[in-house]
C-alpha cells in the first residue's frame, strides 16, 4: 500500500471522478435547512421581538436550537471546516440570547418588581436600613446639639443655598412663614425638582458604597446633620411641633427613600470589604442586586415624596393632617415591607 | 524540533483568541463566546453619548420654544424629569429591552449578558448602570459644578480625571473587560456576530479532481487545513499562488496552470484524508504531529 500510495497515476480505491466526498459535506448537506430556519426565525426576533413569530416558528424554535447545538458538538468533533463550526458556534450564541438571556417583559418584570423583588430586597437588607436609619438618627442629635450650642455652625453645616433665610437669626414670624406660606405658581415644578435632585442623591449614595460605604455613610451623616440643624433652628423659636408636621408629610417617605438609598450602598461595601465564605465578587453581584432593587424602589418613594412635598404640602396646612398623612405613609411603606409573605407574594399570618 | 513546536503551542491562543471565553450552555455545549473589547466599548459608549447629547439639546430647544410661545412654567417639570430619564434610563431601559443592548451597543455588535449565562434581570441593569454614574457622571458634574463658581483649581481637576481614569482603564486591568457596574452587576459584555455560513470547499463538483499522492497529503495537519481554508475563502490571488507555489514545492509536483483548482482540490483532498484519520482516533493537529 505504501508504495504504490507514492505514485500519484494510482488511485485510491474510490471511483476516481468523486473521490472526496468529506464528512463535513454530507453533514452539511443533511442540516443546512435547518441551521437556515433557526437562523431565519433568530434574526427575525432579533429585528423585532419574540412576539414576530407564528406558533409554528414559536414552537420550532427550541427544538431547532437544540439540534443545532447537537451539530455543533458533532462539528467540532468530526469536521475540519472552521467556516462550519464557526458558523454553528455563531448561530448557538445567537439562538441561546435569545432563548435564555432575554429579560422577560417589562410590565411581568415591574409586577414581580412591586409584589416580590422589592419587598425582599427590603428585608434582606434589614440590618443596614437599621444602620443607616441609627446613623441619620444620631447625626441629627449631634446636629441639632452643635447648632443649639453654637449658631453659626448652622452656616458650616447647612449652607446660604438651601437655607434660604430659615438661620438661627430669623425671627419667628418668618419661620413660620415658611412653615405655611404658599408657593403657589411653581409648586410642580419645586416636586420635580426635588424629585430629580434628591432621586440622583439616592443613585450616588447606592454607587459610592462601593467604596467600602465610606462615602455613603458620609452622605448619610450629612443628611442628617442637616435635619437636626434644622430642627434646631425652629425648635427654640416654638415652632418645634409645626416643623416637624411640615417634615413629616413627606418625610416620612423622603427620609426613609435615602436611609434606603444608604443601606443598600452599605450592603455593597460590606460585601466588598467583608465577603465572608462567599468570593468577593460573588458576593458583590449578590450585594449589587439586592442593593439595585432596595434603590430603584426609593427612587420610586422619592417620586411620591417629592409629589407630597410640592403638592401636598401646599395644600395641606393643618398640622394635624400633616402629621397624619405623614405617620400613614409611614405605616404604609413599613406594612408593605416587612409583613412576613410566602414567594409568590402571598400574605401570610 | 520539541522546543520550537513548544514554542508555536504557546503562541497560538494569544491575540485575537485571548477575549473568548468558556460558557456552557444548560445542555452542556460550550458555546466559546467572544467578549467585547475595551475599544469597542468604548466606541459603543461615545455613540450612546453622542446620542443623548443631541437628544438632550433637541429636546431643550423645543422646550424652550415652547416656553416662549406659551409662558407656560409647568414646561420646566417636563425639562427636569425628561433630563432626569435620559440619564439614568438611556441605559437601563435599552438594556433591559429584549436585545440586551443600548443603540450604540448595536451598532458596534455587542450586548450585555448576565456572566452566569441566566436571565439578565433589572436588578443587573439597574446594578451596572447606577455604576456609571460615579464611573463617569460623578467626575463630570463636580468639574462642571466647580468651573461654573471658578473653584477649578489644578488640583481639583487632576483629582477629577485620576478618578474618572481608575474607573475608565478599569477594564482593561482585568481579563474579562469588566467595568466596576459589570463586577457588581454580574454582568459581561459580549459580542454579537451574525456570520454566513461560507460555500462548501470540499463539495463534489462536476470536473474531475486532481489526484495527489499519500506523501503530498502527509504533509500537513489540521492547522494547516484550516490556513489553507482561510486563503483559499480570501480570494487573494497573490496569496493562493504563493500557497499553491509552496505546496507544489514541498510535495514535487509539477506545475499546474490553475492555482485555485489546485489548491481546492488538494484542500479537498487533504480534508478527506484527515477527516478519515479522525474517524479512526488520528487526529493531527499541525505538520510537526
Amino acid at each position: 500500500m505504501a508504495t504504490s500510495a507514492l505514485s500519484p497515476a494510482q488511485p485510491p480505491a474510490q471511483p476516481p471522478a468523486q473521490p472526496m466526498l468529506v464528512n463535513a459535506s454530507r453533514f452539511r448537506a443533511a442540516h443546512a435547512a435547518e441551521w437556515e430556519r433557526l437562523e431565519r426565525l433568530v434574526t427575525r426576533i432579533e429585528k423585532r421581538s419574540i412576539k414576530a413569530l407564528g406558533d409554528d416558528d414559536l414552537l420550532a424554535l427550541p427544538l431547532l436550537y437544540r439540534s443545532a447545538l447537537s451539530s455543533l458538538s458533532v462539528a467540532r468533533e468530526t469536521s475540519l471546516d472552521r467556516s462550519l463550526v464557526v458558523y454553528l458556534e455563531q448561530l448557538c450564541t445567537r439562538a441561546y440570547f435569545q432563548l435564555y438571556g432575554v429579560p422577560t417583559l417589562a410590565l411581568s418584570q415591574l409586577r414581580r418588581f412591586f409584589v416580590h423583588g422589592w419587598p425582599a430586597a427590603m428585608q434582606a437588607l434589614w440590618r443596614e436600613t437599621l444602620a443607616s436609619f441609627l446613623l441619620t438618627v444620631a447625626a441629627g442629635i449631634v446636629g441639632y446639639v452643635l447648632v443649639r450650642g453654637d449658631p453659626s455652625w448652622f452656616f458650616g453645616i447647612v449652607g446660604d443655598g438651601l437655607a434660604q433665610g430659615r438661620d438661627p437669626s430669623a425671627s419667628a414670624e418668618t419661620l413660620r412663614q415658611t412653615l405655611y406660606g404658599k408657593h403657589s405658581d411653581m409648586l410642580a415644578t419645586f416636586a420635580a425638582y426635588l424629585f430629580t435632585h434628591n432621586a440622583q442623591i439616592a443613585i450616588f449614595a447606592f454607587a459610592l458604597g462601593f467604596a467600602f460605604a465610606v462615602p455613603t455613610v458620609l452622605l448619610i451623616v450629612y443628611n442628617g446633620l442637616m435635619l437636626g440643624a434644622f430642627m434646631a433652628v425652629f425648635v427654640p423659636k416654638g415652632l418645634g411641633y409645626n416643623f416637624t408636621g411640615w417634615i413629616m408629610i413627606h418625610g416620612t417617605t423622603e427620609l426613609f427613600a435615602i436611609i434606603i438609598a444608604g443601606a443598600a450602598g452599605f450592603r455593597i461595601g460590606t460585601a466588598i470589604a467583608f465577603p465572608g465564605r462567599q468570593s468577593r465578587s460573588d458576593s458583590a453581584v449578590q450585594a449589587g442586586r439586592t442593593g439595585a432593587t432596595a434603590m430603584g424602589g426609593a427612587v420610586v418613594m422619592l417620586a411620591i415624596a417629592g409629589l407630597l412635598e410640592g403638592i401636598g404640602r401646599q395644600i395641606v396646612l393643618d398640622d394635624l393632617s400633616r402629621y397624619g398623612i405623614g405617620l400613614t405613609m409611614l405605616v404604609a411603606w413599613l406594612l408593605y415591607f416587612y409583613l412576613p409573605r410566602s414567594r409568590n407574594g402571598v400574605v401570610q399570618a | 524540533m520539541a522546543w520550537f513546536r513548544r514554542n508555536r503551542e504557546a503562541k497560538r491562543p494569544k491575540g485575537p483568541l485571548s477575549l473568548r471565553r468558556t460558557f456552557v450552555t444548560p445542555e452542556g455545549v460550550d458555546l466559546q463566546i467572544e467578549l467585547g473589547g475595551a475599544g469597542v466599548r468604548a466606541a459603543a459608549f461615545m455613540i450612546d453619548a453622542f446620542a443623548m447629547l443631541i437628544l438632550l439639546i433637541i429636546a431643550t430647544i423645543v422646550i424652550a420654544l415652547l416656553f416662549v410661545a406659551s409662558k407656560e412654567t409647568s414646561l420646566a417639570i417636563l425639562w427636569l424629569i425628561g433630563f432626569f430619564v435620559l440619564r439614568n434610563g438611556w441605559f437601563t431601559l435599552f438594556e433591559m429591552g429584549g436585545r440586551g443592548a443600548t443603540p450604540g451597543k448595536r451598532v458596534m455588535g455587542l450586548r450585555v449578558v448576565a456572566r452566569d449565562g441566566a436571565r439578565l434581570t433589572g436588578g443587573a441593569v439597574i446594578t451596572r448602570n447606577a455604576m456609571r454614574e460615579i464611573e463617569v457622571f460623578l467626575p463630570l458634574s463636580f468639574l462642571a459644578a466647580q468651573s461654573a463658581q471658578g473653584l477649578a483649581d489644578s488640583f481639583l481637576t487632576i483629582f477629577a480625571l485620576c478618578w474618572s481614569g481608575i474607573f475608565l482603564f478599569f477594564p482593561l486591568f482585568n481579563r474579562d473587560r469588566l467595568r466596576i457596574g459589570d463586577l457588581l452587576a454580574g454582568t459581561w459584555v459580549v459580542r454579537t456576530v451574525r456570520g454566513e455560513l461560507g460555500s462548501d470547499l470540499a463539495v463534489p463538483i462536476e470536473r474531475e479532481r486532481r489526484v495527489f499522492s499519500e506523501a503530498a497529503l502527509g504533509l500537513y495537519g489540521v492547522y494547516e487545513l484550516q490556513t489553507l481554508e482561510e486563503v483559499l475563502r480570501s480570494g487573494r490571488e497573490d496569496a493562493i499562488a504563493t500557497v499553491a507555489a509552496t505546496i507544489r514545492r514541498k510535495a514535487g509536483l509539477a506545475d499546474d496552470p490553475d492555482d485555485r483548482e489546485f489548491l481546492s482540490d488538494y484542500y479537498a483532498a487533504l480534508c478527506a484524508r484527515l477527516e478519515r484519520g479522525l474517524m479512526v482516533g488520528r487526529r493531527r493537529a499541525d505538520k510537526f504531529g
